[in-house]
């Protein structure tokens, strides 16, 4: 039992930081934006997120470092692919390439140094619930933020009137524009969305799972990101349900590597990618029958005045 | 179009980074680095020693690095644009610039180069790497005594004969001290992704292990065991900030007296390309102190580190008995042989595991 709950509290704390940031995505690109910038973002939202905490000793400053380094750096992208129109994929790649050199100069600084992480939650009562305690009541608060984040996509996006709009900026620009919604504007405020989102989920990095700062410690969570919006057909719910695999599958093939059975590690590594892949696309068919992509995603639009 | 995209950026950045003026006169020496040279690990190990060669021959040699350079063709460019700003000694700091590395050699006769790591030589061409697998003993011996669930837990990168020759050298040892003793081996595959550390970390330490090792780059497995309490050994460099009471020793890679003695090489005109495997007798990794653990297990070490250094005491000495229950052929007289060593690829007798792709 103790190590149930030991593997479901590794998976939570591995699956989050996936989470946040593919749901920053998610919005980004219902938008109709394509920012592949995510693993730069994050990083550098690490990088930031870890000076905060070590120049003030407060988690909390440090996620807001993290969020706003995030959004900065979206806001480079929102200037380049929508004010000059640049193209997308072009200039998110550009940005990962920015926030990775960017973040080892911040961070440089701070190599080495260590920070006290983000304090496990204390429900008097019910953290001490056997097995589900822990697990719902005694993590980092980043944990139930993430959850509460996407609920509240959830229902920005399928319950609200400006996450309608959102959404048909995200579908067909053209028609958006005509009803005299500011499409760029809105998408500008979706892509800031996403580089907080990207920016708090790189902070996580060093505030909570690994509390320290080393250059390059996204090791490719941002491309994960953006791989699980994909496969989650651009719906929170299966973003949910792909992050957590992604975790599970990640966290149980090193247990089962431990317990030695015997299956090659380097298959045993590519399994999260292979299950979470597979899960998603069979959910994905059985419900709707194909792509639910963005039908402007990607695409420039120049509003003509 | 992504492709060039991230050519043309790369391209960009090198040109940015080499751009260091220079006084004629002064022997260039280059260096290729796998990583950023803060990481704490392998890329900042060659980085000491490059300071210390600084230090040492400051007056008449100029350096240049390049970090953070991915193994592969783009090295290539990387180890021609060294050449080509006039180093004449260059060392690539990583097993998978060899082929790159020799490439560029054949391409420039009169610059000499010095591979870390690799098996491919050429007349200009030299390699140098470190026989961690002493230190993996010393470890064994620690971990063995130090372990009151006699469960290791062990995090690897990939399975290829330098971290298998680390896992078996670490068992034998151990088994010296309690032969009962299990090892949990987890492969993250990978050199550096912290959070998978750590994780690799937490499973081990879930199913019972209490002393970690790992040949993985990061301080993030040390830093889960201090926060539950374990011991653990570094890796590459001293971790001991992010583990005060969990820290045993780590394996400190010291590349400081091998770059000056090739730079003086150069200097003097006596460079040739040479194969240099040193061990701990040639100074080409040092045993971080011997803290948390009582000073008996501290003599333990110790000792078995003077034999090491004197040559008394081999970690593969025969008869080394496979997981078949076989002794392995013993071509090295008492010992297994240098080759059989670069080349392990099966695990000993007491390693309840598979060898992944056996």
């Amino acid at each position: 039992m103790e190590l149930v709950e030991a593997i479901i509290l590794a998976v939570l704390a591995a699956s989050t930081p996936l989470l946040i940031a593919a749901t920053g995505e998610l919005v980004t690109e219902r938008s109709g934006v394509l920012n592949l910038g995510v693993e730069g973002m994050m990083i550098v939202g690490a990088a930031c997120g870890f000076a905060g905490a070590w120049l003030t000793g407060s988690i909390f400053i440090g996620a807001l470092f993290g969020i706003v380094a995030g959004t900065m750096m979206s806001l480079v992208f929102a200037l380049m692919a929508l004010g000059l129109a640049v193209n997308q994929v072009a200039t998110g790649l550009a940005l990962t390439i920015l926030g990775v050199g960017l973040s080892g100069l911040i961070g440089a600084g701070f190599v080495g140094e260590r920070i006290t992480p983000a304090v496990h939650l204390y429900v008097p009562g019910l953290t001490d619930i056997p097995l589900i305690g822990r697990v719902l009541f005694g993590e980092d608060a980043f944990i139930y933020f993430s959850l509460a984040l996407v609920v509240g996509v959830w229902w920005f996006l399928y319950r609200t009137r400006p996450g309608l709009i959102l959404r048909a900026c995200g579908d067909n620009h053209v028609s958006a524009h005509a009803l005299g919604y500011p499409v760029l504007r809105i998408r500008t405020l979706a892509v800031m969305f996403g580089g907080a989102c990207a920016g708090l989920a790189g902070a996580y990095l060093p505030l909570a799972y690994t509390p320290f700062f080393i250059p390059g410690m996204t090791a490719g969570r941002g491309w994960i990101a953006l791989a699980l919006v994909v496969f989650s057909s651009w719906r929170p719910g299966r973003l949910v349900v792909g992050a957590y695999l992604f975790g599970a599958v990640t966290i149980l093939q090193l247990h089962a590597q431990g317990w030695g059975v015997g299956i090659p590690s380097q298959f045993m590594s590519a399994l999260p990618y292979l299950a979470t892949v597979i899960v998603l696309v069979l959910l994905s068919r059985a419900r709707t029958g194909g792509s639910t992509a963005p039908a402007a995603l990607g695409t420039v639009f120049v509003p003509d005045r | 179009m992504r492709k060039s995209l991230l050519a043309l950026a790369a391209g960009l950045l090198l040109a940015g980074s080499v751009s260091a003026a220079s006084a004629a006169d002064k022997l260039k020496v280059g260096f290729i680095y796998l990583g950023p040279i803060g990481d704490l690990g392998w890329t900042y190990q060659h980085e000491l020693a490059r300071q210390a060669l600084v230090k040492e021959l400051g007056d008449k040699i100029e350096t240049t690095f390049l970090e953070n350079v991915p193994e592969g063709p783009d090295a290539e460019r990387a180890i021609e644009q060294l050449v080509r700003a006039g180093n004449k000694l260059i060392f690539t700091t990583s097993f998978g610039y060899m082929d790159p590395t020799l490439k560029v050699a054949k391409k420039y006769p009169n610059v000499h180069f010095e591979h870390s790591t690799g098996y491919k030589r050429n007349p200009n061409m030299s390699t140098y790497s470190a026989k961690w697998y002493q230190g993996r003993y010393i470890q064994g011996l620690i971990a063995a005594k130090m372990s009151k669930s006699g469960v290791l837990g062990y995090i690897g990168s990939f399975p290829i004969p330098e971290v298998v020759s680390g896992i078996n050298a670490t068992i034998l040892a151990a088994q010296t001290i309690n032969s009962n003793i299990k090892v949990k081996i987890i492969w993250a595959n990978t050199w550096f992704d912290p959070g998978k550390e750590a994780d690799a970390a937490k499973a081990l330490i879930d199913q019972g292990a209490d002393v970690i090792m790992q040949h993985t780059d990061s301080p993030a497995a040390m830093q889960i065991a201090s926060e539950r309490g374990k011991l653990a050994f570094g890796q590459d460099s001293e971790m001991i900030k992010f583990g005060p009471k969990t820290q045993l020793t780590s394996i400190l890679d010291t590349w400081g007296p091998y770059y000056i003695a090739r730079v003086k090489a150069e200097l003097d005109g006596t460079w040739k390309s040479e194969d240099t495997w040193g061990g701990l007798d040639s100074h080409m990794f040092a045993m971080a102190p011997y803290t948390n653990m009582p000073d008996d297990v501290k003599k333990i070490a110790e000792d078995a580190q003077a034999a090491i250094t004197a040559g008394k005491l081999h970690p593969f000495k025969c008869p080394v008995v496979g997981q078949d229950g076989k002794p392995v052929e013993c071509k090295g007289g008492a010992n297994l042989d240098d080759g059989q060593i670069l080349g392990m690829n099966f695990y000993v007798k007491g390693i309840d595991d598979k060898l992944p792709g056996r």
